[in-house]
């Protein structure tokens, strides 16, 4: 359990980048730190395993004051991934991951065993990767790696400052999924910075909004889309949320409440799509092509008329934007 | 070629022994030079200001000819009787090689990855535990390049030793001028070049030897 108790960061030239933040990671839990860009996430996380000093209030780890425990000793508790995972070039895989059980003194069959047991849990060989060098791995095997390193000497906390930022979309979905398997057997008490709300809603079981270092809002996923505690929250989840909730509404949907634009012929290439298409595939659609329009029509194959960007837009402004939507309940 | 052939049969056993004693002499002066430079070197990084100064200090010392340095030696030696030989020669090279090692022991710490430090820190090591296992692992490329460089100063540099009666390669040219015999000088010149050329491809294989792979580029 991890508990911010009004706790302040100023950096020297009196930039406050976390102020007077209060709140509870309850044990076993992922909470994801969520905010703009400089809000203080990676602040707030650093400040939890002492990289960075805290200016004023308190952490406190399982009802101790972090302060008074001792940092070394401290962050071997605590497991830290990082967003370029920060694995050593000049260790091996199997070195790399064993550096917390090799600084707290673990016996070589010890290590090895772990080291073992870790890679089957991301199902890379030990075997095969121990032996092997960072570079010679992709950016994604790099990343579990690193995250495997974190959970080496089975620390009841984790640290994770965008630990699948650096990842294409497939992996990194794969990998969380990956990583929330793993979880679900640790049990790790594990703070996870994001700015991506995709993944917050995803791997959190709460959520925490910064906004210019001031704490907006502490809830789970849902709780925060559908009922934004400020304007901030609403605006912040907004616009995602109406892209997302576009994958609720068909065509026939838009057609009923707006009506469709007339179509024209003169514009050669233009595709077709079935008018029970959803919105969200129909905007992707209409974004990838050149032409401006694409035709929409029945399961008969008639030509009910086109469908445009400007058209879905109005439609998301009178559908979504005017009813404060709770589309996304129980996300 | 059969002047050379004699030249070189007559003087072989006089141009090895030279040869060892001008590697002697700068390989102790090299020795003591890293025993210092590194050290310092990587303190610097934990002290901008003083690392600015040491820096200066070092870079001007690079700049005075070397043959005004050795002359200095002389009187500030002849204080403990040690004048001329080997001792001043010895202390003006260790002088010289300092720069290049200091600063590219200080530049290389300085300049590992930052992320990978702040890993690190964040794992639980210790400032010596990082230094030995993680800094200075991925500075060793930068940190014997500027060894190779102090040694190679260093040769060239030994020659200007033969003046002050601390031997060397340099003995066969500063008697070839004075007497006029360009074989000597042709020979001490050959082979000062010789050494520099060995001294540098042994440093550079141990440099690549021990250089982590993952990271030789
Ligand atoms: N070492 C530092 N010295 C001074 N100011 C800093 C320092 N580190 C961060 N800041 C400032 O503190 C604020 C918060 O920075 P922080 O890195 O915590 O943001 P973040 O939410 O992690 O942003 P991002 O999403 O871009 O990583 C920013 O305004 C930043 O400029
Ligand atoms: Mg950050």
């Amino acid at each position: 359990m991890i508990t911010f108790d009004k706790t302040t960061k100023t950096y020297e030239g009196n930039v406050t980048a976390v102020k007077g933040v209060d709140f509870t990671v309850e044990k076993g839990e992922i909470v994801v730190l969520l905010g703009p860009s400089g809000c203080g996430k990676t602040t707030l996380l650093r400040m939890v395993n002492r990289l960075e000093s805290i200016s004023d209030g308190k952490i406190t780890i399982d009802g101790q004051d972090s302060m008074s425990l001792n940092q070394t000793a401290l962050r071997r508790k605590i497991g830290y991934v990082i967003q370029s995972n920060g694995l050593f070039p000049n260790m091996t895989i199997e070195e790399n991951t064993m550096i917390v059980p090799d600084l707290l003194g673990w016996s070589k069959k010890d290590k090895k065993e772990r080291f073992q047991k870790l890679m089957e849990m991301i199902g890379l060989s030990g075997e095969k990767f121990g032996k092997r060098y960072p570079h010679e791995l992709s950016g994604g095997q790099q990343q579990r790696i690193g995250v495997i390193r974190a959970l080496a000497a089975d620390p009841p906390v984790m640290l994770m400052d965008e630990p699948f930022g650096a990842l294409d979309p497939i992996i990194r979905e794969k990998i969380q999924d990956e990583f929330l398997q793993i979880q679900k057997e640790v049990k790790k008490t594990i703070l996870f910075v994001s700015h991506d709300i995709d993944e917050a809603i995803k791997m959190a079981d709460k959520i925490v909004l910064l906004r210019g270092g001031e704490l907006m809002q502490y809830d789970t996923p849902s709780e925060m889309l559908v009922r934004p505690k400020n304007e901030f929250v609403r605006e912040f989840f907004g616009k995602d949320r109406a892209i997302k909730s576009l994958s609720l509404h068909t065509i026939q949907d838009l057609q009923e409440m707006i009506g469709l634009a007339e179509f024209d012929d003169a514009i050669a290439d233009t595709k077709t799509i079935n008018v029970n298409h959803d919105l969200r595939n129909t905007l992707s659609m209409l974004l990838n092509q050149e032409a401006d329009q694409v035709i929409v029509s029945d399961d008969d194959g008639n030509k009910l008329g086109a469908i445009t960007i400007d058209i879905v837009q109005k439609y998301l402004h009178y559908e979504i934007k005017a009813k404060p939507a709770p589309v996304l309940e129980g996300v | 070629m059969e002047k050379w052939m004699k030249f070189l049969e007559v003087n072989s056993s006089r141009i090895f022994d030279l040869t060892i004693e001008h590697a002697i002499l700068v390989g102790l002066a090299i020795l003591v030079a890293l025993l210092i430079g590194v050290p310092l070197g990587i303190y610097l990084t934990t002290n901008d200001y003083l690392a600015e100064t040491v820096l200066q200090i070092a870079s001007v010392m690079l700049t005075i000819p070397s043959i005004a340095l050795f002359g200095v030696m002389i009187p500030v030696f002849s204080i403990v009787n040690q004048g001329i030989g080997f001792v001043p020669a010895f202390v003006a090279l260790v002088l010289y090689a300092q720069l290049p090692i200091i600063r590219n022991t200080y530049t290389a710490i300085r300049n590992v990855n930052p992320q990978m430090r702040d890993a690190a820190i964040g794992l639980g090591m210790k400032p010596i535990q990082r230094l030995f296992r993680v800094e200075i692992p991925n500075a060793f490329p930068v940190i014997m390049a500027g060894i190779r460089t102090a040694v190679v100063i260093n040769i060239g540099i030994g020659v200007i030793a033969a003046y002050i009666g601390a031997g060397g390669l340099g003995v066969l040219i500063t008697q070839g001028i004075s007497r006029g015999d360009n074989y000597l000088i042709i020979t001490g010149s050959v082979a000062v070049a010789i050494l520099a050329m060995i001294a540098d491809g042994i440093l550079l294989w141990i440099q690549k030897r021990f250089t982590p792979k993952s990271i030789a580029n």
